[in-house]
């Protein structure tokens, strides 16, 4: 049994977060200059460029590059040999949260209430997922969701009759309604299948996956694929002023499913798909 | 080529702006976002005055994070407007000739923006690294108990924007996007 004491968790995951405000991924810095190269509609084009020095800004001055820094959605793999040490491990993800959203000078946004909605002033409390795995590793991923493109997300039941086609019309019909508001270009997470809690789950998972990953499997990479295109046949364009980069990436996640259900979730991020991850 | 305007923005000024204009502010802008608008028509359903003078005036939607030393304002992108559609007819009615945000707006907020001859801007969403930089001054003027969400008076140099919504009601988001459409076809 490995033991691993909290102080290390709270450390790591104070990191992450201020990480995962100030640096943009590689894998997003890609996606933006493929973009700038297939756009030929100018204010699109001006956008794009905006956002590449948006991002070098913030990497550069380490600041937030956006200023809804977010809520800290947090996923942990916990090896079933890892022993946690020195408190509560849940307590401890918040703590480091508190910590890295006040010394990182990040946005608190956190309500301790979704009705009385008084700011609780240190970002807490997270949302938490844990995985137990094999093993004696411990994962930990900090994505901060910035509420701009988390309220245009969707999630709908459809039949199995509904197939392929009612999954395409369904993402398609939550991005155009989405248009400008969540930041476009986005990153589409979609996860099919499970219950409606896991559908949910594992659209937010897709989001941590790198938009240079396709699914592995090859009829959702296809469908990952036609997706993206016709996404960005909509013609809603960087921050919706037109053109043709609407989506940066669409990842699936998938799982087993009930033979009379076909749980759809469609998770939007904005372009600053943001998410650190670190082994402990 | 970005037009330059400053502040106030007067009638005048508003009627130079058209939808899909690129404009560049420069001068004295109030925030606000969700709660403070809130507090801001409670107060006048109550017949009460407002903190801040509306007349000619500009309401950034933001909410800042932090300001590290030295700074004036930490990042300070605009957010979602149409969360402040329910609110901004009664504020446009107080004399608000613009406001900055991003996204859509309801059928409303179009209408009291013609009527009053206003005009709504957007910002671009994410880019707050960027646009803090045009924020020369910062001062917390009221509700500082709502944190981020307070309003602050702000002195801007440049800061980029795009006309979405003009005082005719020409929509820039439909405008761009038919016309990036009309280049496929």
């Amino acid at each position: 049994m490995r033991e691993l004491h909290v102080s290390k968790i709270i450390e790591t995951v104070k990191k992450l977060c201020i990480d995962a405000n100030y640096y943009l991924g590689q894998d997003i810095r890609d996606r933006f200059k493929e973009a700038k190269e297939r756009e030929d509609f100018p204010m699109a084009e001006n956008i794009l460029d905006i956002l590449i020095e948006n991002a070098d800004i913030a990497q550069n001055e380490q600041r937030p590059m956006c200023q809804d820094t977010g809520m800290a959605v947090v996923f942990i793999e916990i090896g079933q040999e890892v022993h946690v040490i020195g408190g509560s491990l849940e307590e401890a993800i918040n703590e480091g949260v508190r910590q890295g959203y006040t010394e990182g000078y990040l946005r608190k946004s956190v309500v301790g209430d979704p009705i009385e909605r008084i700011n609780t002033k240190d970002n807490t409390p997270a949302v938490i997922h844990y995985e137990i795995i094999p093993g004696d590793g411990f994962k930990v991923t900090v994505a901060p969701k910035g509420f701009g493109s988390e309220n245009m997300s969707q999630l709908k039941m459809l039949k199995p009759a509904d197939g392929v086609e009612g999954i395409k019309e369904f993402v398609l019909q939550v991005v155009k309604e989405a248009g400008p508001n969540p930041c476009p270009p986005i990153v589409v997470g979609i996860g099919i299948g499970g219950t409606f809690d896991k559908a949910a789950f594992l659209a937010k998972k897709a989001l941590l996956r790198s938009t240079s990953e396709r699914n592995p499997k090859s009829l959702y990479e296809r469908l990952e694929e036609e997706l993206l295109v016709a996404i960005n046949d909509l013609g809603i364009g960087p921050q919706g002023f037109g053109g043709r980069t609407t989506a940066l990436a669409v990842n699936i996640e998938t799982y087993g499913t009930h033979i009379a259900g076909l749980p759809v979730a469609v998770n939007i991020n904005c372009h600053a798909t943001r998410h650190s991850e670190a082994h402990i | 080529m970005s037009k330059k305007i400053t502040m106030p923005l007067t009638a005048e000024k508003v009627k130079s702006l058209k939808a899909g204009d690129s404009v560049l502010l420069t001068g004295m802008i109030y925030t606000a976002r969700d709660a403070a608008h809130k507090r801001l028509v409670d107060l006048l359903e109550a017949g009460e005055d407002l903190p801040i003078e509306l007349q000619d005036q500009v309401i950034y939607y933001v909410g800042p994070t932090p300001a590290k030393e030295g700074q004036p304002i930490g990042s300070a992108g605009p957010t979602t407007s149409y969360r402040m559609d329910s609110y901004t007819p009664a504020l446009l009615e107080q004399g608000l000739k613009g406001m900055i945000g991003k996204g859509l707006r309801g059928e409303s907020v179009i209408t009291a923006i013609k009527q009053q001859g206003a005009v709504y801007f957007a910002a671009i969403g994410g880019a707050s690294a960027l646009m803090a930089k045009c924020v020369k001054s910062a001062e917390i003027i009221a509700y500082e108990d709502l944190g981020a969400e307070a309003i602050r008076k702000l002195y801007v140099e440049d800061l980029p924007l795009i006309v979405v919504i003009d005082a005719k009601g020409n929509n820039y988001y439909e405008i761009g996007q038919e016309e990036y459409l009309k280049t496929l076809r």
